[in-house]
């Protein structure tokens, strides 16, 4: 069969336009149709005031902060663990057989579902380790799956810092750790940073390795031991028990909104941090 | 400068232990999930899990294949759904688009990567399924509508990565091509997808293991029944929501067969995993 070469250029063009046009519009669609219906359910008494009647009524309050509790305790542990990897891998080693076992480590445990997390936060932190329904097993099973993503994004940036800064380090006389405190992580700063606010956009939105292991209680934390509830969490219950659909649409509209903001600043970030190197 | 060095020595070897940090953590997980599940797994034995028809867990009885038959169903239907408007959304963007459009929609797409899994369950329960419901008959929860959200959850992953595995191409690729007077489709279909296979493939194998370890989305719009679907507009269980829904009430036997359930969910990512990895390896050397 032959085809005027010319003729299925243009049928193709036209297929893939058709085909861009769908995808864009579907995921705008989505974007859209969530935040017209949610914002009608936000306002300021919304985002302030504790669920009522197990958010049948009432506002988000206590599930931004136990978002914001979980998320953070969660960067915090495992920001060190991901950026002290990458420098190793970028500054203390050649490829060999030990970057390639770290790193496949960490390429699989990106592809591990959050559900498996989610069992394995359960089993360890919340009954071996008798932590029970807390922030902190919650927190503790997040770091571990925003790992991955904080090494990536830190080894890129690292390696995005041109040798010479390395070599006028080491021609003044400094020693390796030196180079890396002084040089190579206040340059690389801009990248690394980008890649915790994207873990912070990760764990967010993450619910199944939550519900496992931080609860779904609806008081407002008081230590890192009591349970809590986070937006995403707290939208899956009201949407999926049919508790209430405006609070549920609201919910998700603050979820929503938040995660874009991340997501818009770490894309600012990320390019500006790109364009200084090239 | 002694001991300037004997720290340097020192802070190497810290390093060394976090850096195995990635690779411990996998290595517990595992430890953890196969220490819980795979005791019942012999007790009753893998052929009885893997080909089992019924689950009643509190009877003794743990058949998980239409959960994996479930799982396998709407992924494959989620990658029918996802890979050619995926790719076809990559090509055109590297290939046929301005390059003002590209710089505009490519990181629309990857805003969207962001939203929420729930978010995309929960469009699903409001708008796919009563229209699903509606148009094709059925109860609307189906194989069909959880493929569907699937499709469009992995769209992202497949674009972003097949738009980078198509631009680390050298441009002589294409300038050969295009000198020799092959249309830019020519070119594309001859040229640069064979030369960017294992990239596209490797983001086709990514967007497989999202769509199958995906949990809370699908059990919105899946329906969770535990039957082997007939058609694409029956309800169906996987895997991952096998053991969401139940985990909440489980105890004993039961909860172990849950573990279970994530012992065989964790054997498909792992060898997902590899194949990935091998491929994403092929494409740099």
């Amino acid at each position: 069969m032959y085809f005027n070469p010319r003729k299925e250029q243009k049928f193709v063009q036209i297929l893939l336009w058709t085909f861009t046009l769908i995808t864009v519009s579907i995921l705008f669609f989505i974007l859209i149709f969530i935040l017209k219906n949610g914002l009608r359910a936000v306002n300021i008494p919304f985002l302030t005031s504790n669920p009522k009647n197990m958010g049948r009524s009432g506002g988000i309050f206590s599930t931004i902060i136990g978002t914001i509790a979980l998320t953070m305790m969660a960067i915090l542990i495992a920001t060190p663990l991901g950026v002290g990897s990458a420098i190793y891998l970028t500054e203390y080693t050649r490829e060999n057989r030990i970057t390639r076992i770290i790193r496949f480590g960490a390429e699989c445990l990106a592809g591990i579902p959050s559900i498996i997390f989610g069992l394995f936060g359960f089993i360890l932190f919340v009954t071996k380790l008798k932590f029970g329904w807390s922030i902190l097993s919650g927190s503790l099973t997040l770091a571990f799956m925003i790992l991955p993503t904080i090494i990536r994004t830190s080894e890129e940036a690292m390696k995005c810092v041109p040798s010479s800064y390395r070599e006028v380090s080491y021609s003044l006389g400094t020693t390796k750790w030196q180079m890396v405190t002084k040089v190579v992580l206040p340059s690389a700063l801009p990248g690394i940073v980008t890649g915790v606010i994207l873990s912070v956009g990760r764990s967010i939105g993450e619910t199944a390795a939550v519900i496992f292991t931080a609860g779904s209680a609806l008081r407002i934390p008081t230590s890192i031991f009591s349970s809590s509830r986070t937006m995403a969490v707290h939208f899956y219950i009201l949407a999926r028990e049919g508790i209430s659909l405006s609070n549920a649409y609201g919910t998700a509209a603050v979820l929503i909104i938040a995660i874009l903001m991340i997501n818009i600043i770490t894309y600012r970030l990320m390019n500006r941090f790109m364009k200084k190197y090239r | 400068m002694n001991h300037l060095q004997r720290n340097e020595k020192l802070i190497q070897i810290a390093l060394l232990v976090v850096a195995f940090s990635a690779v411990s953590i996998l290595a517990i997980i595992t430890v953890f999930i196969f220490e819980e599940g795979t005791p019942i797994l012999f007790k009753y034995g893998f052929k009885n899990f893997l080909f089992g028809l019924n689950w009643y867990p509190t009877e003794q009885s743990f058949g998980l294949l239409p959960m994996i038959l479930g799982s396998l169903m709407v992924t494959l239907g989620a990658l029918i759904i996802g890979v050619p408007f995926g790719l076809g959304c990559a090509i055109f963007l590297t290939e046929f688009s301005s390059k003002q459009l590209r710089h505009i929609i490519k990181p629309i797409i990857e805003l969207l990567a962001g939203i929420p899994s729930v978010v995309y369950g929960f469009f699903g329960v409001v708008i796919l399924v009563p229209f699903i419901r509606k148009t094709l008959g059925g109860p609307g929860l189906s194989v069909l509508a959880a493929s569907i959200i699937l499709g469009i959850m992995i769209l992202p992953t497949i674009i972003s990565i097949s738009i980078d595995s198509l631009q680390a191409l050298p441009p002589s690729y294409r300038e050969g091509s295009i000198a020799l007077g092959a249309t830019r489709w020519q070119t594309t279909k001859m040229v640069l997808l064979p030369a960017a296979r294992s990239g596209i493939v490797a983001s086709i194998i990514l967007g497989m293991g999202r769509a199958i370890g995906e949990t809370m989305a699908v059990i919105m719009i899946a329906g969770n029944a535990i039957s082997i679907p007939h058609s694409v507009l029956d309800p169906v269980r996987t895997l991952t929501s096998n053991i969401a829904l139940e985990m909440g009430y489980a105890s004993g036997e039961h909860r172990q067969a849950l573990f279970a359930t994530g012992v065989i969910l964790f054997i498909i990512i792992m060898i997902l995993n590899t194949v990935a990895h091998i491929s994403a390896a092929r494409r740099k050397s």
